[in-house]
């Protein structure tokens, strides 16, 4: 005898609604580049992942945030319905707030500016180090990018080599160039 | 290391539903199922270490079962359900036995705080149905000993 799937789901939810998670996840199976993983706690949205097998996240997420970390579809709810807009090119800003509370210091720094990159724009590796103050810092600001735990929301997919080469990104190539595609930031 | 929630949840919700659904039926062991787990996010963050996840959560199942007998239970009726049966509720049992190493305790208090069978008990510590026996045994020969 095995558990039925609407009790699975009625813990679940009740879990959530008892405000007892570190963090709730959910795998958006239906996003036009894939599954996403995506993990949200209280204060916002903590992890979004192209590598959506949540054994590659549960103990990170354990260790980073706690260990009441479980599935849970109610919490995620809002942040699929921006994403979901996002891909159908209905949304520009994301509105739901992001929990890089346990990042380093300079990365949530980098991070900050990444944010005000706009919609259908793109800057660059150098650019972004010079506005979080070293010009010279361009290598660090790729990996703070490489490393961004909430891509798509954090828009590391508008920042772009000098030259205007792609450069990196964590989905591949393909999907940053996409993704800039469907910003009309490139044609 | 606590496990992730997630983990440990998969690892353990069928068998704890299918001990709380021979014990109360399956219509009430769903209230009871959705009761145990959230009792035990309750608790998760303060536990220390990851061992024994498996007696703990049946502990806290049987516990379930134990207050939801009480509960309907008629009024005025042996409120003691556990007296009433010559078993000494967990809450007079499990003082006396602080002091047994953990397995030995975990087989004392599901035996005969909740009238776990040697199967379940085994099922519940990971074990043999024959190793959850001699477990409590061993834990009563030292609690008489203490006793002395």
């Amino acid at each position: 005898m095995t558990i039925s799937p609407s009790l699975d789901e009625r813990f679940r939810a009740a879990a959530a609604a008892a405000d007892l998670l570190d963090v709730a996840f959910d795998v958006f199976d239906d996003t036009p580049i894939g599954p996403l993983l995506v993990g949200v706690t209280d204060r916002g949205v903590c992890r979004i992942s192209f590598d959506a097998d949540p054994e590659h996240h549960l103990e990170v997420l354990a260790r980073q945030f706690g260990p009441r970390v479980l599935r849970s579809s109610k919490p995620v709810e809002r942040v699929h319905r921006e994403l979901d807009e996002y891909f159908a090119g209905k949304r520009q800003h994301f509105d739901v707030a992001t929990d890089t509370r346990f990042l380093p210091e300079y990365n949530r720094v980098v991070l900050e500016k990444l944010a005000r990159v706009e919609y259908g724009t793109t800057t660059t590796y150098g650019t972004l180090a010079a506005q979080t103050g070293n010009p010279r810092a361009a290598r660090a600001v790729g990996t703070v990018m490489h490393r961004n735990p909430i891509p798509i929301i954090l828009p590391c997919h508008r920042v772009i080599g000098a030259s205007g080469s792609l450069t990196g990104y964590a989905g591949g190539l393909d999907l940053k160039e996409r993704l800039l595609r469907l910003e009309g930031a490139i044609l | 290391m606590i496990p992730p929630f997630e983990t440990f949840y998969e690892a353990h919700r069928d068998e704890v539903f299918r001990f709380l659904g021979r014990r109360l039926g399956r219509e009430r062991a769903e209230d009871a199922f959705q009761e145990t787990f959230l009792r035990a996010l309750r608790a998760y963050p303060r536990l220390d270490h990851g061992d024994h996840l498996r007696a703990w959560v049946f502990t806290i199942a049987g516990r379930i079962v134990i207050d939801e007998a009480r509960r309907t239970k008629p009024q005025g009726e042996l409120p003691e359900l556990a007296v009433e049966d010559g078993l000494p509720a967990f809450e007079d049992l499990a003082p006396l036995t602080d002091e047994l190493p953990p397995k030995e305790r975990a087989a004392v208090v599901l035996r005969y705080g909740y009238d776990l069978t040697y199967d379940e008990i085994g099922a519940a510590l990971g074990s043999t149905e024959q190793a959850a026996r001699q477990a409590a045994s061993a834990g009563v020969r030292r609690l008489r000993k203490e006793q002395e």
